[in-house]
């Protein structure tokens, strides 16, 4: 495990591991992920492993670009071979990582019944003929596990936020009632504690 | 007696022993697509294309914030190239269908539920024969709806064939009964495709290195179910400019007959589990 690996959020973490393992697994020059934007849509170059451009992780690019603004679409997975002979797809897949590959295979990731990223292969190494849809059913899995794990991860994330918020809301309320003769004040300060205390509540039924 | 029960006077007994005969010489032998309207509900599709031909009608969903989605009409073209791919399928099989497109995907944000929406009652309403549709949405809150549009479709004599999902999540309208459901097999023959008799995949045609047109004129190989729902939506429209009394569930009768692995001489049901050579072609 690199050093890299150790830096950076959980998230990061996570990302940069699922793309790891579908290049092993696949014996892949390289293998990414595209998060997709909750706000405008664009794909984020999220991780990279193998051939490709570490430096280019953060990238945006727009809503339905190449092969992941395919599967982003149409929730679909698939391959896509001779790739390098299709200039649309080589200019993509070419910005996106730096590397031309000549075949992309790709999943989404879906959670909360939304495609919130894809999963690419490029360039695996084909042991047998034929093996095409043994290939796309183990990405499909792959895909699956990384997009729970990531819900999992945010819902997480999403609790500890919770949480310093409600000690941060304690400490204001407890120093509104010391210090503030104002009632309403400590009333807004009350009803906002109980707010968190209920989704903080929600969250572990959710569990 | 409830509303749609069954006279007892009046109708003729369905012909059972039609079916003795049914097979893929009799369904599609000669035909060539004429007089078949086929919409490609996808991310458009690029008219220019010489393995496509032309588009009859282009129209687009436009979303605006705040606002329900709007269906217009626009030129043929397709930025994405998914749509293309597909719509070269069908042109393939069957070469003289009238081909049209809906652009559902690629407007502004990824392609949404409610766009998809709004294109299939579009295209419903527009009365194609047959819509195919390989993408699929995961939203919970959009399945009544679209089951209702699925079935309108049903009843309105237009075929939906929708491309299946290998992800083990609930997904739709693919799993819907009222649309006819395809998955991948891994050989070239274009025209061969197996019944699954384990549905609510209900067919698998060729999925796996695909020859297809892609943007800018040229081809590539693709794999994956999607590319697998427009042949079955070409031979479809193959059947239909043949026999166009056909209903979607007579359709999907006539194709379940015509499956490489179905045979009126099986003892299961007319089903062999093992791939057999087809009967009569």
């Amino acid at each position: 495990m690199s050093h890299e690996l150790l830096s950076g959020t959980t998230e990061q973490h996570l990302l940069q591991s699922v793309v790891a393992v579908a290049r092993h697994v696949y014996a892949a020059a390289a293998s990414s992920i595209f998060m997709v934007s909750p706000d405008t849509g664009d794909l984020v170059f999220a991780a990279v492993a193998g051939a490709g451009e570490q430096s280019l992780v953060g990238r945006r690019f727009p809503a339905g670009t190449g092969i992941a603004g395919w599967v982003t679409m149409s929730c679909q997975t698939l391959i896509v071979d001779n790739v390098a002979e299709t200039d649309h797809f080589a200019r993509d897949a070419a910005t996106s990582t730096g590397y031309l590959p000549s075949s992309i295979m790709a999943a989404p990731l879906i959670a909360g019944n939304t495609c919130i990223g894809v999963l690419e292969v490029l360039d695996r190494h084909a042991t047998e003929p034929d093996r095409e849809l043994d290939d796309l059913e183990l990405l499909d899995l792959l895909a699956t596990q990384a997009a729970v794990s990531l819900s999992l991860v945010r819902h997480r994330e999403r609790r500890v936020e919770t949480h310093e918020w409600g000690g941060l809301l304690a400490r204001l309320s407890d120093l509104a009632v010391a210090q503030t003769p104002d009632p309403l004040a400590v009333e807004l300060l009350s009803v906002c504690l109980h707010l968190l205390q209920r989704t903080t509540a929600e969250h572990s039924l959710a569990r | 007696m409830p509303a749609w029960g069954m006279a007892v006077d009046g109708s003729e007994p369905m012909p059972a022993d039609l079916f003795a005969g049914i097979g893929p010489t009799w369904a599609w032998g000669g035909a060539d697509g004429s007089g078949v309207r086929v919409c490609v509900l996808d991310s458009g599709i690029d008219a220019d294309h010489p393995l496509v031909g032309p588009v009859d009608q282009a129209w687009q969903v436009v979303s605006e914030d705040g606002r329900p989605p709007r269906v217009r009409e626009c030129a043929p073209s397709d930025a994405a190239g998914h749509g293309t791919a597909c719509a070269g399928i069908i042109r393939e099989v069957a070469p003289k269908v009238s081909l049209s497109s809906v652009r559902v995907l690629g407007d502004g944000k990824s392609g949404t539920a409610a766009a998809l929406l709004a294109g299939l009652a579009h295209a419903v309403d527009e009365g194609f024969d047959v819509i195919n549709m390989s993408l699929s949405t995961a939203r919970p809150e959009f399945r009544s709806r679209l089951a209702e549009l699925c079935d309108r479709a049903y009843f309105r004599r237009c075929l939906l064939v929708v491309a299946a999902h290998n992800l083990p999540i609930e997904s739709f309208p693919w799993s819907f009964a009222s649309v006819v459901s395809v998955a991948s097999h891994a050989e070239p023959d274009p025209m061969r495709f197996y019944y699954n008799a384990t549905p609510p995949v209900e067919f698998c045609a060729r999925g796996v290195r695909v020859p297809v047109a892609s943007p800018g004129g040229g081809t590539m190989r693709n794999t994956g179910n999607s590319f697998a729902a427009p042949h079955i939506a070409g031979i479809a429209a193959l059947v239909l400019s043949k026999h166009p009394w056909l209903t979607p569930f007579q359709l999907k009768s006539v194709l379940y007959h015509c499956a490489a692995n179905v045979s009126p001489q099986s003892d299961q049901g007319g089903i062999l589990v093992t791939r057999t050579p087809e009967r009569d072609h």
